[in-house]
C-alpha cells in the first residue's frame, strides 16, 4: 500500500532519494537532508499522500558511519491507512536538518528532544532549546561518545556521609 | 522514659524528664511531606490505607506544604533535574526535621545509573532512615518509620537539629 508513496517521492524527488527499502510491509525512503522539508511538505499537503499523523521523530547515532546523525521521521495518514518512514543523515560537523515543525506543529518538541540529546540542530525550528535537560548541561547524554559514568547536577553535591554512620539501638 | 502504661488513676503522677517527655512527643505526632515521585507511591499509599495503618504510630496526616511538616518522604526516583527543587523544600521544612529515603532509587539511584538520574538524595539532603526495596514491603516501611521513632526519642530536644548540617 505505501509503495504508492514511495512512487510519489521518487516521482517528484528524483535527486534527493537515495534509496528504499521495506521490513515486514513499513516502506522506508533514505533522502538527502537538503530537501528534507520540502518532501514532508508534499506529503502532507498532497491530496494521494495526504499524511495529516505526524507519529515520530528522532535521532540515531552510527560512529562508524561518516555521516554520523541519522534522523528519523514516522508519519501515518489515517485517510488513507498508509504510512513511511523518512531518514536522512548527516555528519558530525555540521548536523543541520530543515525542521518541520513548521508543517507538523506537533514536531516542535521532538525536535527540541532530539536536540537535547543527540546535537542535531533544526534549522528553522522557532525555539530550538533543551527540553528535557538544563540549559547548563554539558554535551549530549544520548551519542555514544558521551561517558557512560559522566554525571552532571544543577546544584552542588553535599560531602557524602561517613562510611559508618551512628547505629540503630536494638528493639527490645 | 517513666510513663506508665496502665491507666492513671485520677489525681496521681508520673516522674520523667521533660527531654524525654518532649521526645516522646514528637515521635508520636509525626507530621509528613510525601515527596512522591515515582511508582514506590504505590506502596506508601498502602501502607498509608487502612491495612497497614501508619496512623497507629502518629504519622497518618500528610501535610501538602512542607512548612507544617516534620518528615519528609522522598518516595522514589530523584532526577538530577528535581534535585534543586527537593533541596529547596528540604530547606522550607522547619525544625526539627527528618529524611526518609523511600526505596532504592532515592537511596542510591537504583538501577537507573545513568546521566539523567541523581545517584541517591543522600548526595543533595542528609537522610535519617534508608529503606531499600524496589518497591519496599510496607512492612519494611513500618519498620523504618520505628527506626525513626527510636531516633527521634534518643534525640536531645535542646540540642536537637541546630548543630547538624544544614545544605
Amino acid at each position: 500500500m505505501s509503495k504508492k508513496v514511495v512512487r510519489g517521492i521518487r516521482k517528484g524527488f528524483k535527486d534527493e532519494v537515495l534509496s528504499d527499502h521495506a521490513e515486514h510491509g513499513d516502506f522506508t525512503v533514505v533522502v538527502k537532508p537538503g530537501k528534507l522539508a520540502d518532501i514532508v511538505r508534499y506529503l502532507h499537503d498532497d491530496e494521494e499522500m495526504c499524511f495529516e499523523h505526524f507519529c515520530d521523530l528522532t535521532a540515531v547515532d552510527w560512529p562508524d558511519r561518516e555521516e554520523r546523525f541519522e534522523v528519523v521521521i514516522h508519519l501515518h495518514s489515517i485517510r488513507h491507512g498508509h504510512r513511511i518512514r523518512i531518514k536522512t543523515s548527516v555528519g558530525a560537523d555540521d548536523p543541520t536538518v530543515p525542521s518541520i515543525s513548521g508543517i507538523y506543529g506537533g514536531a516542535n518538541w521532538f525536535e527540541r528532544e532530539a536536540f537535547d540529546m543527540y546535537g542535531v540542530r533544526f534549522e528553522g525550528h522557532p525555539d530550538l532549546r533543551r527540553i528535557l535537560l538544563w540549559e547548563e548541561f554539558e554535551g549530549h547524554p544520548l551519542r555514544k561518545d558521551y561517558p557512560k559514568q559522566k554525571r552532571q547536577c544543577p546544584i552542588p553535591l553535599r560531602e557524602q556521609p561517613p562510611a559508618q554512620p551512628e547505629p540503630f539501638p536494638e528493639r527490645p | 522514659m517513666a510513663v506508665n502504661s496502665t491507666q492513671p488513676a485520677q489525681g496521681s503522677w508520673v516522674v520523667t524528664q521533660v527531654e524525654d517527655a518532649i521526645a516522646w512527643a514528637r515521635k508520636f505526632s509525626l507530621f509528613q511531606y510525601p515527596f512522591v515521585t515515582a511508582c514506590c507511591a504505590m506502596e506508601f499509599m498502602s501502607t498509608m490505607g487502612p491495612m497497614y495503618d501508619m496512623a497507629r504510630f502518629g504519622a497518618e496526616a500528610p501535610r501538602w506544604s512542607p512548612r507544617q511538616a516534620d518528615l519528609i518522604w522522598v518516595v522514589g526516583t530523584v532526577t538530577n533535574r528535581q534535585a534543586p527543587i527537593l533541596r529547596r523544600i528540604y530547606n522550607q521544612l522547619a525544625e526539627p526535621k527528618w529524611v526518609m529515603a523511600f526505596g532504592t532509587c532515592a537511596s542510591t539511584g537504583g538501577f537507573y545509573d545513568n546521566y539523567a538520574v541523581l545517584q541517591g538524595i543522600d548526595k543533595i539532603i542528609p537522610v535519617d532512615v534508608y529503606i531499600p526495596g524496589c518497591p519496599p514491603r510496607p512492612e519494611q516501611v513500618l519498620d523504618a518509620l520505628m527506626m525513626l521513632q527510636d531516633r527521634i526519642q534518643r534525640e536531645k530536644s535542646s540540642r536537637m537539629r541546630a548543630l547538624k548540617e544544614r545544605p
